[in-house]
């Protein structure tokens, strides 16, 4: 049912100016309702606060402008309302820690930052003038996401925060590498996924219904859960181990579509945890934290301890509903209020309202992010957006799951609203990525320039597999990846 | 790979669904039970953070809450606040309340139901909530008194006025300094907290309303002559007062105080028993009323009732099933007979006023903070403890004591006090304690005391309630009618 639906492209860049609008209200407005509800009045530095977020958002916009007029209109504006949300509260908490006698300048970093993330993203969407260029860097980019995993087992170089030893010391400044890691690790998954899916997706048994893959082609995912569980235990993190397996396993079930995979996948990572669990202490104390956070004993215990968990608990109950409002909270009393535990201090002074906002803005860059792995054409594009798109839910997931007491309790931070450097630039460059992707697949077809390495663009495009009873890419071959463009789903 | 992609939404989806079902779980579901949670310190901090009304003693703050630069907002500082350690209690960060900041609580925060109205104007005309000011009925000037008369002695005093009820003093050595626990510096809150629970003379004890109790010796005596009065007895008659007596049952005997004969015939009127405490004339009445008619007659005065003033204040109690050497010992005070400070000022003060006894408290009103009264205490009789004229004659009996007996130490010129003396063994090796209760004037009462000084105070085993506590009462009560 091949069709040719012509349609005229919208670039959406008027769209994105006028969303911008409220999402540089969202965070100028917090960072002045925070000076005025702590000091009754707005914070003397709010002009060069907002000229440099405005500046900020503007000069993105004006890049995409040249450089990608056809990216998603809707993901700048999500990304910096978040950014200058997490700003506001980064503040707040400062102004707080100083009442308390500890002086610090987590907002003034975090603006820094800030304007380092944009300024790398920018320079991404101008110097990558085509995402497919990054497949050529496939087994590089797995060398540089081992290399950047392991930095932190460096000695001298990797430092403890917090018992993970997932950051690294330099010049004074903390650095989680696996943030940047899982970039590079998508990339490498996109490509190894996209040359080597027909043989992971049709050969080996099938038992019980489930197509299981040849023996010698799980050697790619023992070697990550190996990779996974090793961050686990000698990395001590949870989190991390966790993000990159749920990377893997999500890129490997979009190449193959293969469900045997991700139940292959949850049961290695399962069996992994619970063995890990039972056999040393700091991944056991993490599961006691969890289960019995409530239990005075596990509640005192330090560390190791469930205190933390349970005073953002605290935090976010005294927000209730509608919260406390900005700057009438106590978000101050949660350790690691202005990184692992923002969204407890947000869940408080903006209530469950605000944070089931925040969740729905995520889940809405998630989608478009998924949105665009669907249009684009090529396979690899389709990987690395859905990779990257999943990876930042799926971070959400960990993080707001640990702080709500959904899952255990990890050390990874909420993506743009969290205190972190690391954080920040990982997260502005998989946007940067998400948006030079998304730019390809709103372009109309003609206007998309061959690259030599690459796939020719496909001219016609392919309806959408049906959605109901796929019987495999035995039935419309593995390059068929290409589908109808709804205009409806892309504006 | 769309088909996957499509599905991998709809994950996305399902995992933001549970997100946000968790969220709700924790800050509406749960939220009240975490919020009520008591390692949950946000609810301290807010009450911290709204200017807490002062408790005030006769026109002065003793208890106030100033605005200060941290993370409270506000500090309570307490004037003499050893003096009034015991009545206003401390008000920490730390250990969070006692005594009136504990009992007055609601009202000095101001979410006290009776301050709704209050909180409704403050909520329309925009004004910040804030305490409402506690009055207390405490008297500064009889304070100071009992205080400086105790001195460093270990003890208790308490001053009612008999007529209405209203604590006039209430004072329990040693004390400790509130503002040492309201410290907003948590580690000198926990180092003055530690200091005063290390030291052995246990300061932070309200001996005066709670304590362990005390037995109170023969200050008893006058429930147990009243229950006789009450019982039929004529004050003229002649008692039985022996040397010695023959306690049923045992082969024991109780003796009087220094083993003195009470009078040359072995016989005397209750008077001239209750004047000199005579321990074997009323060890016999005991016996010869029961242990059930004493205990009525405890209770009429007070006894076996948990009060509230509006300080938690331990019931004071006559033993449950004494036999008969048992009850002899219960009718001198002695036994497990246990009373507080305040209970047997509320012997004197059932006296005074007629044999009706009235209900102590120590809030006289309650004001919002612009000074209008939004209550105030009224008077409120408890009971009758005895008839007009069994009040009469132990105040008779009373006014002997002191005039002639064994509470000469509280005689003052040109008033007529009324008083007994009580010397109570403590049953171990320690010194006996020093009682003394009184009231005056004889003829037209304004205030009743109860003075117990712990092992004899400063005179130790040489002590007596008439040597010890006497003169404490007398101080006391000097200072109330001036």
């Amino acid at each position: 049912m091949a069709t040719v639906i012509p349609y005229r492209a919208r670039p959406g860049r008027h769209l994105e100016l006028l969303l911008l609008v409220p999402a540089l209200l969202l965070g100028v407005g917090a960072y002045a309702l925070v000076g005025i509800a702590t000091q009754d009045t707005v914070p003397a530095g709010i002009t060069g606060y907002a000229v440099g977020l405005v500046g900020l958002a503007l000069g993105m916009h004006l890049v995409l402008r040249w450089r990608a007029p056809y990216a998603d209109p809707v993901l700048l504006p999500v990304v910096v309302a978040l950014n200058g949300i997490g700003l506001a509260m980064i503040y707040r908490l400062d102004l707080a820690y100083a009442l308390r006698g500890r002086e610090t300048d987590f907002a003034g970093r975090q603006l820094g930052w800030t304007a380092l993330a944009v300024v790398l993203a920018a320079v991404v969407l101008v110097v990558l003038r085509d995402h497919r260029t990054l497949r050529r860097y496939t087994y590089t980019a797995m060398i540089v996401a081992l290399g950047l995993i392991a930095l932190p087992l460096v000695p001298g170089l990797g430092a403890q925060i917090n018992g993970a030893q997932i950051w690294i010391r330099i010049a004074g400044f903390s650095f989680q590498p696996a943030e940047l890691g899982k970039i590079a690790l998508a990339v490498f998954f996109a490509g190894y996924l996209v040359t080597n899916r027909d043989t992971l997706a049709l050969a080996g048994p099938k038992v019980l219904g489930l197509q299981l893959p040849r023996p010698r082609d799980l050697g790619p995912i023992l070697l990550v859960w190996a990779a996974s569980l090793a961050v686990l235990i000698f990395q001590r993190d949870l989190g991390t181990s966790l993000l990159f397996f749920g990377l893997f396993v999500a890129m490997l079930y979009i190449a193959t579509e293969r469900l045997s995979w991700i139940v292959i996948g949850m049961v290695l990572f399962a069996g992994g945890a619970f063995v890990a669990a039972s056999t040393f202490a700091h991944v056991n104390a993490r599961f006691e934290a969890w289960l019995n956070a409530f239990d005075n004993a596990v509640f005192n215990a330090s560390p190791g301890g469930s205190g933390q968990l349970v005073r953002g608990l605290f935090g976010m109950a005294n927000g209730g509903l509608m919260g406390t409002g900005w700057g009438e909270g106590r978000p101050d009393l949660v350790p690691f209020a202005e990184s692992d535990f923002i969204v407890a201090s947000l869940g408080e002074e903006l209530g469950l309202t605000g944070l089931l906002a925040m969740l729905l803005a995520y889940l809405v860059l998630a989608q478009r992010g998924l949105r665009t792995a669907i249009g684009v054409r090529d396979g690899f594009g389709k990987l690395l957006a859905g990779g990257l798109s999943f990876v930042v839910a799926f971070q959400c997931f960990v993080v707001v799951g640990g702080v709500t007491r959904l899952i255990p309790l990890t050390g990874l931070t909420m993506p743009f609203l969290a205190y972190g450097g690391s954080s920040l630039l990982a997260n502005w460059v998989i946007v940067a990525l998400l948006l030079r992707i998304s730019d390809s697949a709103r372009r109309p077809t003609a206007a998309v320039p061959p690259v030599p390495g690459a796939p020719a663009p496909v001219a016609v495009l392919e309806d959408d597999v049906p959605a109901a009873g796929v019987a495999g890419p035995a039935g419309d071959g593995p390059d068929q990846e290409t589908e109808r463009i709804d205009v409806g789903d892309l504006r | 790979m769309n088909t996957p992609l499509r599905r991998l939404a709809t994950v996305v989806v399902v995992m933001f669904l549970a997100l946000m079902l968790s969220s709700t779980w924790v800050q509406f579901v749960t939220a009240p039970d975490l919020n009520a949670d008591e390692r949950n310190v946000r609810t301290l901090y807010r009450e911290f953070g709204t200017p807490r009304g002062p408790i005030v003693v006769g026109g002065e703050t003793v208890a106030s809450s100033v605005p200060v630069d941290d993370v409270f907002g506000y500090q309570r500082v307490y004037t003499d606040g050893p003096l009034y350690a015991h009545l206003t209690g401390y008000y920490s960060v730390v250990y969070r309340r006692s005594e009136m900041e504990s009992a007055m609580n609601t009202e000095l925060n101001g979410t006290a139901d009776s301050l709704f109205l209050r909180r409704l104007q403050d909520l329309v005309t925009g004004r910040q909530p804030q305490g409402a000011i506690v009055e207390t009925t405490v008297d500064p000037a009889v304070q100071q008194a009992a205080w400086d008369a105790l001195g460093d002695q270990r003890g208790a005093v308490v001053a009612l006025d008999p007529r209405t009820g209203a604590i006039l003093a209430l004072v329990s050595k040693p004390a400790y300094d509130p503002a040492a626990l309201a410290s907003h510096t948590q580690a000198d809150a926990t180092a003055a907290w530690e200091a005063y629970a290390a030291d052995e003379g246990r300061p932070m004890v309200n001996r005066a309303l709670r304590g362990d109790l005390y037995p109170p010796g023969s200050v008893f005596k006058i429930v147990t002559a009243a229950a006789a009065l009450e019982n039929g007895l004529d004050p003229a008659e002649e008692i039985p007062a022996p040397v010695e007596l023959d306690l049923p049952l045992t082969s024991r005997t109780l003796p009087n105080f220094g083993g003195a004969a009470c009078s040359p015939t072995g016989t005397q009127t209750l008077g001239d028993a209750l004047r000199i405490s005579c321990n074997t004339a009323f060890g016999q009445l005991g016996l010869d009323l029961g242990a059930d008619v004493l205990r009525q007659q405890a209770e009429a005065f007070g006894f076996s009732e948990a009060l509230s003033v509006p300080m938690r204040v331990t019931e004071s109690s006559f033993p449950a099933d004494p036999d008969a050497p048992q009850t002899a010992l219960s009718a001198i005070g002695q036994y497990e007979v246990r009373v507080t400070p305040l209970q047997v000022a509320m012997l004197s003060a059932a006296v005074a006023n007629d044999g009706v006894l009235m209900r102590p408290y120590s809030v006289a009103a309650v004001r919002s903070a612009d000074l209008e009264v939004v209550d105030r205490t009224a008077a409120d009789e408890m009971g009758r403890a005895v008839s007009r004229e069994t009040a009469r004659e132990l105040t008779e009996m009373m006014i002997g004591v002191v005039e002639n007996g064994s509470g000469r130490a509280a005689r003052i010129d040109g008033v007529q006090v009324a008083g007994k003396t009580g010397t109570a063994q403590t049953g171990n090796e320690n010194d006996a304690h020093a009682w003394f209760t009184a009231f005056a004037p004889a003829d037209d009462p304004q205030i009743a005391v109860a003075v117990v000084v712990e092992n004899g105070g400063s005179l130790g085993s040489e002590a007596t309630g008439g040597a010890v506590a006497a003169p404490i009462a007398r101080a006391v009560i000097q200072a109330a009618l001036q």
